[in-house]
């Protein structure tokens, strides 16, 4: 156990490494630092000055082991454009991003998970049919315009729920939860289910067509000839087996609601991280997104980290293979 | 004693989008407490079917449109699922073919044991548990107490077998049906598994219906048999009756076919007519294309190969050959566990010969034959090729003579040809890539001609092999070795995927193409009886290490090894009756 | 000859699937009709929403031919600058997908090959083949594009920026889907390579090249078929949600996408049109080619992740 996890803790630092290559490279040579952060009218000396004190022109692997450096110690640099430090910023955001993507995540899967074994198991069913035919339309129709019907509908012609921000929050330490408030969970239930959707189809169609597929194997059937009964047969049996595909996928979509929440805020004006990382896009914001890359990177490694422990727990040969070696 | 099980004109309905296919047609059958019925047949005759008409598990969309399953005295027709299902696993169970897929991977055995024996008695977990301990001592598990809460994986086939087995008996059913309990496995433990089924049998007065394509199975424990094809009974009877004295051609046929080991045979007998050479197939020829041309071109290039070498040393000799595999993912932390898949085995094919190789699963024999053609890098020792250095798979040179001389016919012949490629296409590309012809009309001549010569249709060229079935495609790729006129060829099991009767017509076409051109065979089965019919000189590999060569004649009378002697010992055969 | 034809298609069981199958048929009308309109916009489309000189600003806002305040000019109504709406969603949707299909060109190419390569070859190109698909697969398609697409803004001249960005879009969308591709390619080829119509090519000592275009390619196209139709959808979201963002095709070139985003501005003040057309067309052309992707996957059956 142990050493399977210090292996995938090995193969994250990996991970990480390339990503914050990524960013010093995005940091680095796209655009020049200096003169992002000098008006027009310094002159040629100050900005070389500058460039020897921020220790541009040391050896590039000097400059990347002082990247990563100051990254682990969380001094993150100052966006070219508030000129207000990076860390600062992405941790007043963050609060926001986590608790929308928390709280769509329990929505997919709470609705995604049931309703798949639901169709998998009612095969040709009125209830299943017009189910699947939802899930389609639940796949190809774009966040940003079920986001804009929902605000049409719930915020404009019905007038029940805010269309925009977080609403009233409270802050716990430097966390400012919109969880403690009825105002916030009204300003958080719109861009939760939109963000939800697309990915409770995907849960649903996945946790389908998983189940449907150990339903056709032997043990399924032999269990059958055993005359165990189908409540065990369906969810002991079939949908232990569906959990270990089920779960990799799951923690794809978890990476899926991070990034969508870039859309999501968008269209709901939430000031998250990812609202945060469109405007470094726009306005060529280097500092901005190479950490907000570096802090999705470290979000996505946890995540892998959680579902390789989440296997360990479900799948035998995983726990054994490892045991071997 | 009255009837366990009584099936009376039952009839089962597949419908299709190209109208009904009736897969059982009135089917009769009677079982006994305390006797195992064999069901016998090839694939396609609807024994499968049969069994799960029985536990009522046909697949969708089939259904049973007439007749009456009479279970101890209950039609089980008229039965609603609830109470089919409760029937299951309590009075009526199955064993599946196949160990490795049958168990729940995620569930340990005790548990999957304890479920099934509370889902039918009323009895607490611990009593459940110690019934199941009991049960697997009586099954021959050892260390059952530690064991139990093993999962699947962690047993043997043999083992993992005598689980589901367990499982099946665990809520003391009247009647199992058994679907090819043991093709899966090797055939020193399918006997212990058989034992295992009679002795439950007799001390339990249970009803047994035993499913297999194998005579030898049937002749070992059955006591009635019924003979199916294409969903109807062919016979019924005792399995002494039946087998003894068929009445039926193709009981007869059935039987012909399976290779004996009691005596050797020229030619297999070949009684089942074929039917794949249909009026259309057959009046579509090239002008001038024939066997006999093929014949003459495949010989014209052997009388100069043989002019020129007439030392009567081996074609092809392999000497102290070791292969290893890697095992498991590699890593840099620790070096690898190695996995000796043959380790220093030597022999010689001498020319003109068929050098059989046997083996259980696991014994190297493919491996062996990889080596040769050049998949598989040996990890020590040398191979020749007619007195030549034979280079090992990377430094074997693109344009290696051996690459043409030495040709192979593989087991699966339903992974052996490319689907989406023409019967000619496939045929000529070996003529092309070795350039043994460039006129695009002779290529077209010589493809009718060979496909003739193997006893195809000319016609068959024009289709693709999803076309044909698994005998007729064996014949294509027979077709595509020859084509390359090779001197030595590898056959690794090529009749283990087909059917019996299937299984003779390969053989036979094999025997005869080698007897006329002359062809050096190395010949791997796991079939000691089609070892017997078709080899010269005999090689036994057992994990990895050469255990006998010897001259057939003499291995079948009297093998010198221990371990020979139970293979002979322990494969079903015919030889009991007549 | 009619004869024929129904053997063929009793024989050929897609053929007979697809004649049997309403719903697939539908889906492929729709998926043509979108294809033909985009194809043929300059000469379906009434204006040229693209030359400004043919736009009058006086003309915008105006609600579609048949509600009161209508136009009969305009059938769909105009934008808030004067564009015809039913002309600037046929070339919305022909930029989509055009944006669409290149990309997906472009990411099958290099995936399949790249699958094709680490799935026959095996070894070291295989790991780290993979192990930089797996990094990518976990972020996920929208960020991989944005990532290209703030790159290409930060290096590329601002001025040549409008002019590159369908270039820019093509690549950012290829560049997060190539990974479909190659994980299909390489699972179905780990699959056909094990069968022994490989092995036969490579005791021939055929090259391994010709062995993975001749023999194994067309044994996988398959899967690949079912991959290409879902993540042209997919594609096609993709742009119509960086477009939304904003950070898409240049608004001088309204895509589907930056026709919503137009119109979500005039939403609540009752010029409801300019939203609602292009989503319903951008609703449809996915749903169909979802379903079209649907019923491959089906029939094609390929158990492959």
């Amino acid at each position: 156990m142990l050493s399977f996890i210090f292996r995938r803790l090995l193969q994250s630092v990996f991970v990480l490494l390339a990503v914050s290559l990524i960013a010093f490279s995005l940091f680095r040579f796209v655009g020049d630092p200096v003169a992002q952060m000098v008006g027009q009218e310094t002159s040629i000396e100050d900005q070389e000055k500058l460039r020897e004190r921020l220790g541009l022109n040391d050896p590039i692997t000097t400059q990347y082991a002082r990247f990563v450096g100051n990254l682990s110690k969380g001094e993150f640099g100052f966006s070219y454009r508030t000129r207000q430090p990076v860390s600062e910023m992405i941790i007043s955001r963050m609060a926001a991003t986590l608790e929308l993507g928390t709280v769509s995540l329990l929505i997919s899967l709470l609705v995604g998970i049931p309703a798949g074994i639901y169709t998998a198991l009612k095969r040709g069913g009125v209830l299943a049919n017009v189910l699947l035919v939802t899930t389609l339309i639940g796949i190809s129709v774009p966040t940003f315009v079920i986001g804009i019907f929902l605000i049409y509908l719930f915020g404009v012609e019905l007038g029940w729920l805010p269309t925009f921000g977080r609403g009233e929050t409270v802050p716990i330490g430097w966390w400012q939860t919109s969880f403690l408030t009825l105002d916030g969970w009204r300003s958080l239930l719109l861009p939760a289910i939109t963000l939800g959707v697309f990915q409770l189809t995907l849960t649903m169609r996945l946790v389908r067509a998983e189940m449907q597929d150990v339903l056709k194997t032997d043990y399924i059937k032999f269990a059958m000839a055993r005359g165990i009964n189908y409540r065990s047969l369906y969810l002991n049996h079939a949908f232990r087996n569906t959990l270990v595909p089920v779960i990799t996928i799951i923690g794809l979509q978890l990476g899926g609601i991070i990034a969508f929440s870039i859309v999501t805020e968008s269209v709901f004006q939430w000031p998250g991280m990812g609202l945060l990382f469109l405007d470094s896009i726009r306005y060529v914001d280097i500092p901005v997104m190479s950490v907000y890359l570096v802090v999705i990177a470290l979000m996505f490694v946890a995540i892998n980290l959680l579902v390789d422990i989440l296997y360990f727990a479900i799948d035998p040969r995983v726990r054994l293979h490892s045991a071997h070696e | 004693m009255s009837e366990l099980l009584n099936i009376n004109d039952m009839s089962v309905k597949f419908p299709t989008r190209f109208g009904e296919y009736t897969a059982l047609d009135s089917i009769d059958l009677a079982v006994k407490a305390g006797e195992i019925h064999g069901l016998v047949g090839e694939s396609g005759a609807g024994k499968s079917t049969l069994g799960a008409a029985v536990i009522g598990l046909l697949p969708s969309p089939g259904y049973i449109s007439s007749g009456k399953i009479d279970f101890s005295g209950k039609d089980l027709t008229r039965l609603d699922q609830q109470s089919y299902h409760r029937l299951r696993g309590s009075r009526i169970s199955m064993i599946f073919q196949d160990p490795q897929t049958s168990l729940n991977p995620l569930l340990t055995v005790a548990t999957q044991l304890v479920e099934t024996i509370r889902q039918h008695s009323d009895i607490n977990p611990l009593d459940a548990r110690s019934r199941a301990i009991a049960l697997l001592e009586e099954i021959g598990l050892y260390d059952v107490e530690q064991r139990i809460d093993d999962y699947p994986h962690q047993f043997s086939g043999g083992m993992r077998q005598r689980v589901v087995i367990a499982l099946a008996l665990c809520t003391d059913p009247e009647l199992i049906i058994a679907d090819e309990p043991t093709t899966a496995l090797d055939v020193s433990v399918q006997k212990q598994i058989l034992e295992l089924i009679r002795t439950l049998c007799t001390e339990r007065q249970l009803g047994i219906i035993l499913i297999t394509h194998d005579i030898g199975v049937i002749n070992e424990i059955t006591d009635h048999v019924t003979v199916l094809r294409s969903g109807r009974v062919i016979e019924t009877g005792t399995t002494g009756d039946v087998l003894g004295n068929p009445s039926d051609e193709y009981t007869k046929a059935l039987m012909a076919a399976v290779p004996r080991l009691d005596k050797r045979l020229d030619r297999f007998k070949n009684i089942v007519a074929e039917d794949l050479l249909d009026s259309e197939d057959n009046s579509w020829r090239l002008p001038s294309a024939s066997a006999e041309f093929a014949s003459q071109w495949l010989l014209a290039e052997h009388q100069r190969e043989d002019s020129r070498s007439s030392d009567a040393g081996p074609v092809v000799s392999v000497e102290h050959l070791d292969v290893t595999f890697a095992r498991g993912q590699p890593s840099w932390i620790k070096t690898r566990a190695n996995f000796k898949a043959l380790s220093d085995i030597t022999l010689a094919v001498r020319p003109g010969e068929i050098l059989g190789v046997v083996g259980e699963s696991g014994s190297g024999k493919s491996t062996l034959a990889k080596a040769i053609v050049g998949l598989v890098s040996p990890s020590a020792g040398t191979m020749t090729f007619r007195g030549e250095h034979l280079p090992p798979r990377l430094k074997r040179h693109r344009n290696h003579v051996a690459r043409r001389q030495i040709q192979m016919v593989f087991q699966d012949p339903y992974s052996s040809l490319n689907n989406r490629k023409s019967v000619e296409q496939i045929i000529s590309e070996p003529i092309r890539f070795y350039g043994l012809a460039n006129d695009e009309k002779l290529i077209r001549k010589l493809v009718a001609s060979v496909l003739e010569l193997v006893e195809m249709p000319q016609r068959a060229m024009l289709k693709y092999p999803h076309q044909f079935s698994g005998g007729q495609r064996q014949r294509i790729a027979v077709a595509r070795a020859l084509v390359a006129r090779p001197e030595f060829l590898i056959c690794d099991e090529p009749t283990s995927a087909l059917d019996v009767s299937i299984q003779a017509q390969i053989l036979n076409l094999l025997k005869d193409l080698q007897q006329i051109y002359g062809l050096s065979i190395l010949f791997i089965s796991h079939n000691l009886a089609v070892i017997w019919q078709m080899a010269d000189r005999v090689v036994v590999l057992k994990q990895g290490e050469l255990v006998e060569t010897a001259e057939t004649e003499q291995f079948f009378r009297a093998p010198s090894q221990p371990y020979s002697q139970m293979l002979l010992s322990e494969t079903p055969s015919l030889e009991l009756i007549q | 000859m009619f004869a024929n034809w129904r053997r063929i298609a009793r024989e050929n069981e897609f053929l007979y699937l697809f004649l049997h199958n309403r719903v697939a048929q539908f889906a492929a009308l729709i998926s043509l009709l979108c294809l033909s309109g985009a194809a043929l916009a300059p000469w379906i489309a009434p204006t040229n929403p693209y030359d400004i000189a043919s736009i009058d600003i006086m003309d915008s806002l105006v609600a579609p031919a048949w509600s009161d305040e209508g136009d009969e000019r305009f059938l769909l109504g105009t934008d808030d600058q004067g564009r015809d709406l039913f002309s600037a969603i046929l070339y919305g949707t022909r930029l989509s997908l055009l944006v669409g299909l290149l990309s997906i060109g472009f990411a099958s190419v290099l995936g399949v090959s790249v699958g094709l390569m680490a799935g026959y070859l095996g070894g070291a190109f295989d790991a780290i083949v993979m192990r930089i698909a797996d990094v990518q697969l976990s972020l996920p398609a929208i960020l991989t594009a944005l990532l290209i697409d703030g790159i290409a803004r930060g290096v590329l001249p601002t001025d040549q920026h409008d002019n590159l960005m369908i270039v820019v879009l093509t690549v950012a969308i290829g560049l997060s889907l190539w990974v479909n591709f190659a994980r299909t390619a390489r699972a179905s080829t780990l699959v056909e390579r094990n069968k022994e119509y490989v092995q036969a090519c490579e005791i021939m000592g055929m090259h391994p090249l010709r062995i993975m275009l001749t023999h194994i390619l067309p044994n996988i196209m398959g899967p690949i078929l079912v991959i290409l139709t879902v993540d042209l959808a997919v594609a096609v979201l993709l742009e119509a949600t960086l477009s939304f963002l904003g950070v898409g095709v240049p608004a001088n070139q309204p895509s589907l996408g930056t026709l919503i985003r137009i119109g979500t501005e005039y939403m609540f003040s009752g010029e409801w049109w300019i939203v609602i057309f292009p989503s319903a067309m951008l609703i449809t052309m996915i749903v169909a080619i979802n379903i079209l992707g649907d019923f491959l996957r089906d029939v094609l059956n390929p158990r492959l992740r």
